[in-house]
């Protein structure tokens, strides 16, 4: 197949630019996680196994505590289930592009982290680039940048100095910039509006460490409770 | 914790987390047609969880207190001002990104 090659490279090179963002941002937090791993007490290859097996940048940093309190895994278990939930909501925004995706899918779905799936579900591809692959790349370069920066983070933790302080908000200006494109993007804005107001009204009830569930439970039930005037005006938009 | 906890621990951080990615896609696979109710969720979600994001990443400001969340609101003001004038996506991230490094290493 001719063909492939350039296929394949094209993908690539339309995706990278993409995840520079990413590698700044993972790089950093990586190396942040390797290096609290290590100053735990754990050697470099637990940091590097987890981001690579979890690779859940903010469950990661919760279970450093957990490996550390007596072992109680249905603890974990739920614990876990509380930090991930937000995933059902990106798997459910992602349902009709993922499809048809072949071997691809699985690990699209493994890789399904905050960030990636911004990317997926926001990137305008242009018409001769691969979605498939574009997405592929997209996900394998987020996942490597997060391992290297967890191993390097465990292995030489503590050696590099030079102030970061503050790097970590190159995720918040991400977020920022993809909640724009989004805005930009949609006919109407809802949805948006739905989530900004729960988000906030929850954040103030709950507080930073139990606002999230609240808030999906709150947006599912405004979007379900709204739907017979959200798809007319849907329609009307057409 | 033994060797073998920890890897059960380990491990079912990974099995929950799976489960969160997967079960939206095991639920509704490609072989029978996604519910519309589902559908639309799928079409109104994106919106929502945006803004969900951008929250969740300035969950622990404090507006209460010193600096009041003032670093962050002016580096996010310079990240929309900058996308809205270049339309440069990794312009603007960085452009916001260096602000708010500088804000609070040499301001605030």
């Amino acid at each position: 197949m001719p063909q492939t090659q350039p296929r394949i490279s094209r993908a690539l090179k339309c995706a990278f630019p993409h995840t520079i963002p990413i590698f700044a941002g993972f790089c950093f937090l990586g190396m942040t996680y390797g290096i609290y791993m290590k100053v735990s007490g754990f050697a470099f290859w637990y940091p590097m196994l987890m981001s690579l097996v979890i690779y859940g940048g903010s469950l990661e940093f919760v279970a450093v505590s957990m490996l550390l309190a007596p072992y109680a895994p249905m603890q974990a278990f739920l614990m876990t289930l509380m930090i991930q939930a937000r995933h059902l909501f990106y798997g459910i925004a992602l349902l009709d592009k993922f499809r048809g995706m072949a071997w691809k899918k699985p690990y699209l779905i493994f890789g399904m982290c905050d960030e990636t799936f911004s990317i997926n579900c926001t990137a305008e591809i242009p018409e001769d680039v691969d979605r498939g692959w574009f997405y592929f790349f997209v996900t394998l370069l987020n996942q490597i940048y997060w391992v290297l920066g967890a191993t390097a983070g465990g292995l030489v933790g503590g050696l590099i100095r030079f102030n970061t302080e503050g790097l970590d908000f190159v995720m918040t200006a991400m977020f920022v910039v993809i909640f724009l494109e989004q805005w930009r993007k949609e006919k109407r804005h809802d949805s948006a509006a739905v989530g900004m107001a729960a988000s906030v009204v929850c954040l103030a009830i709950f507080g930073a460490d139990n606002f999230l569930i609240p808030t999906m439970v709150c947006i599912l039930a405004v979007l379900t409770a709204l739907r017979r005037p959200l798809e007319q005006k849907e329609a009307d938009a057409q | 914790m033994t060797l073998t906890q920890q890897f059960v621990t380990i491990g079912v951080c990974v099995l929950g987390t799976m489960l969160t990615r997967f079960l939206p896609f095991l639920l509704f696979g490609s072989n029978r047609p996604t519910p519309k109710y589902v559908q639309y969720l799928g079409r109104m979600l994106p919106g929502a969880i945006f803004s969900m994001l951008v929250i969740y990443c300035l969950r622990s400001v404090q507006p209460l207190q010193y600096s009041y969340g003032l670093p962050q609101a002016i580096a996010i003001a310079v990240t929309v001002g900058l996308h809205l004038w270049k339309k440069q996506m990794l312009l603007s991230i960085a452009g916001g990104t260096v602000c708010y490094m500088l804000l609070i290493q040499f301001v605030f």
